[in-house]
This record gives C-alpha cells, structure tokens and sequence, in this order.
C-alpha cells in the first residue's frame, strides 16, 4: 500500500526584504497546485501565523537590520531543520545594507528631520519599534545557514527547483539559466 | 617528439616557454582566471587558476608547463577552493550586483555561476570606498575593485600614461589614482584608453551607457564563462 508521506512543513519571513522574494514565489503559478499537495505552511505571510512551531524548511527573505529581525532569524533557526536564505538581501544585506557606510543617526536625521515638512515630529522614538542596529548584516552571520538561493529575486523557477528538489530527497541544485545575482 | 604532460588525465602537447594555463587553452582546456590576460604577462594574484601538480597547489598561469606533469584542474576539490576564493572576493568588496552597470557581463559573477557559488559563507567587510565621478567620460567604483591590476597594466604597458596603481598591502591595499587631486577627473585618461576598457568587474564603467543591454541578453546570461573565455581568446 501507498500510504501518502506527511506534508512538509514550511515557514517563511520577510526580515530586512522587500517582499519582492514573496511574490517569486508566488510566482509559480499553476505549481501553486503541486506546492499544496506537497507542504503545508507554518508561520508565514500567508498564513498569518504570528510564531514557528517545528517546521522542515523555514525560508527567510531580507538580512538583519533592526533587534525584532534577530529575535525572528534565531525563532527559525530553532525551529527549522533546513533554514535556506533566499534572495540578495539575505545573502549579503542588498540594498538595505547600502546603509551601512552612512551614519545610522545622520540617516535617520535626513530622513525625518531635515527634510522639508517633517521638522515637527523628530526621529520615531515608540518604545514599540524595534531598534535599529549600526550595519544591516546578511543572515548567515548570525544563524547557521543551511542553503542559499540567489536573485534579486529568485526566479519562481528557481525557487521551485530548489524545494522541489529537497523536498524529493536530491541535493538541491540551480541549473545555470536559474544562477542569478541580480 | 613533442612533449606533453597529463591535463586532468588527458594529453596535452606544449612547446617551452609555455605555461600550464597557456598549453591546456590551446588544446581546448578552460582554467579559470581573473588577473590573467592573454596580452599581459603573468600577474598571479587571484588566484583562480590555481591547479595541483604532484599533490602541490600552483597558479597555472605563472606555472611553466613541464614534460610528464600531471595536473589536476576541474575536480570538486579544487573548484571548491576556488569557490572559496571567490567568496573571499565577494566580501572584500560592496558587490551589490543588482545596482551593478557590469552585471551580466562581470567576470567575477560568470565565474561565481559557474562554480556555483550561491552564497558567500564568509563575514561581509563592507569596507568603504567611495566613488570618483570627477571624469566626463569614465566612473570610477572603487567598492568592486578586486586588484588585478589589469588597469594598472594596461595604462603604463599600453596607454602609456600610468593613469592607476595600487597602494598598501593585505586588508589595506587599494587602488589609486595617480593625479596631485588622486581624482581621475584630472589624468589623461581617454574613454577608448585600454585601461578604460580592460577591467573584468564593474569599477572602470563608462558613463552614460548602462544597462544598455537588457537582462537575458547580456554576455553571460547567454553562455557561461568557460565557454565565452575560450570563444574570445580571453
Ligand atoms: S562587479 Fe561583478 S560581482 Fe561585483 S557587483 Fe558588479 S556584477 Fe556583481
Ligand atoms: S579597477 Fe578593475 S582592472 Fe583595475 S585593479 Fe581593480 S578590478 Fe582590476
Ligand atoms: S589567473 Fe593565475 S593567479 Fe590570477
């Protein structure tokens, strides 16, 4: 007898990302169909799931750049057997991290206070928000990282490729066509 | 007779004078290479081309080849050393490819694609290196530069005007121009210099023509390093 193998759990987030490495995913289009006969979905964007109970793979979009996206990365990490960085700015910090060569207050400043019409309210300072870090650092500098899918983003293809792949047991692996940093 | 040695156990056949990289090319064999060019001498600084001979890592483009040799060059060993090296590069440097004019026909990229390197493992630097837009005709991106000194070459052996250098050593070498200003804007370098033109990543870049070509048509979205660098005799 076939008995069906159990779905495959899946989590993902967007931390310092654009949503961008999201929607190439869901990008897929009609493997939409297969995905679900596949996997089932942890916290995520699409589940609204506020927090990662075990999962199989956790996929995470955007690098570190404020206290909440390190609490979030390391949730993953103890919850995910394969964690896969996804998209540029997981892999090197992408455009946030074009950040990282200015003064975070100076930044800051320019944004909300020196610009015409907003001298009234000054930097943000909600005890809600999370803070800032100096640099916005790729993830794999905090977390262990199983595996990387580059792109800016990803094409749906590749993203498929590489679960797909996983999820059938074979070393996930991009063909060239699929091989993209931008 | 005509010599030859062992090319990852195929024969190839090499005059004197030859190095490892330069034979196994003309018998049809790709190493890969960054600093390497065909028209300059040896430089041997990337490292990419590296080979092992009789278990001892050497650089195949400074390397003479040697009758009865046997090189070992496309094995997973060696491709991940080499891979590891190009992480090394990556995170030297501000390598935002999506920002980047070079993307598609860099280099460094086509190489990282074709040895799979999909991630760079190491801790970034981010160093800071700001850009020098002073020239009409030509920007200069610092934030890329991995020191091959094919520019540096390029400008005294043929241009004839020493327009680049390198400065400092390890973690603070840098290239420099060379002007009282240190800004481009005040050499002679014409836009059709060689030096202008030689750079195998995005920090000599032409202004006002980039991102010409669209994505997908670009040199290495239509065919991978190790067959363009062969096809050109680069
Ligand atoms: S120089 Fe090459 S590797 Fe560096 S950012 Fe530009 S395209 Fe990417
Ligand atoms: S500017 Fe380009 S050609 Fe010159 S040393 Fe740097 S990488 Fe090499
Ligand atoms: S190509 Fe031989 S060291 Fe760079």
């Amino acid at each position: 007898m076939n008995a069906p193998r159990p779905k495959v759990r899946i989590a993902t987030t967007s931390l310092a990302g654009c949503f961008g490495c999201h929607m190439s995913f869901l990008d897929i289009d009609e493997h939409l169909f297969e995905l679900v006969e596949l996997v089932e979905f942890d916290r995520s964007p699409l589940t609204d799931i506020k927090h990662c109970g075990p999962c199989d793979i956790g996929l995470i979009e955007g690098g570190v750049c404020n206290a909440e996206n390190v609490h979030v990365l390391r949730e993953f990490r103890r919850n995910c057997k394969t964690l896969i960085a996804v998209g540029a700015c997981a892999i090197n910090g992408g455009l946030p991290a074009q950040r990282n060569h200015l003064d975070l207050e100076a930044c800051l400043r320019e944004v909300y206070v020196s610009r015409d019409g907003l001298g009234e309210g000054g930097v943000p300072n909600d005890p809600e928000l999370p803070l800032l870090l100096d640099k916005v650092r790729p993830i794999h500098e905090l977390v262990r990282i199983d595996y990387f899918i580059p792109g800016c983003p990803p094409s749906g293809e590749a993203i498929w490729k590489f679960l797909t792949d996983l999820i059938a047991g074979r070393t996930p692996r991009l063909s060239y066509p699929m091989m993209h940093f931008d | 007779m005509s010599k030859r040695f062992l090319f990852d156990g195929r024969p190839v056949v090499f005059e004197d004078g030859q190095t490892i990289l330069q034979a196994a090319r003309a018998a049809g064999h790709y190493i890969p290479h960054l600093c390497w060019h065909p028209d300059f001498p040896p430089h041997g600084s990337c490292k990419l081309c590296i080979v092992k001979v009789a278990g001892r890592h050497v650089s195949s483009c400074a390397m003479p080849a040697k009758e009865g040799m046997e090189v070992e060059s496309n094995t997973p060993e060696i491709n991940g050393e080499r891979r590891a090296l190009l992480q090394m590069l990556f995170v030297e440097g501000n390598h935002f490819c999506p920002s980047c004019e070079k993307s598609g026909n860099c280099q460094l990229q086509a190489l990282a694609y074709d040895l799979e390197m999909t991630g760079e493992r190491f801790a970034h630097f981010f160093p800071e290196r700001p850009v020098d837009s002073s020239h009409p005709d030509v920007l200069l991106d610092f934030n890329r530069c991995i020191f091959c000194e094919l520019c540096v070459r390029a400008s005294r052996d043929v241009d004839g005007k020493n327009v680049f250098a390198l400065t400092n050593r390890g973690i603070n070498k840098h290239l420099v121009v060379n002007a009282e200003s240190g800004r481009l804007g005040d050499t002679d370098l014409a836009a059709d210099d060689l030096a202008a033109n030689i750079c195998p990543v995005g920090v000599i870049l032409k202004k006002r023509v980039g991102f010409a070509t669209p994505i997908g048509e670009r040199t290495y979205d239509v065919k991978p390093i190790h067959i363009v660098a062969m096809e050109d005799g680069k």
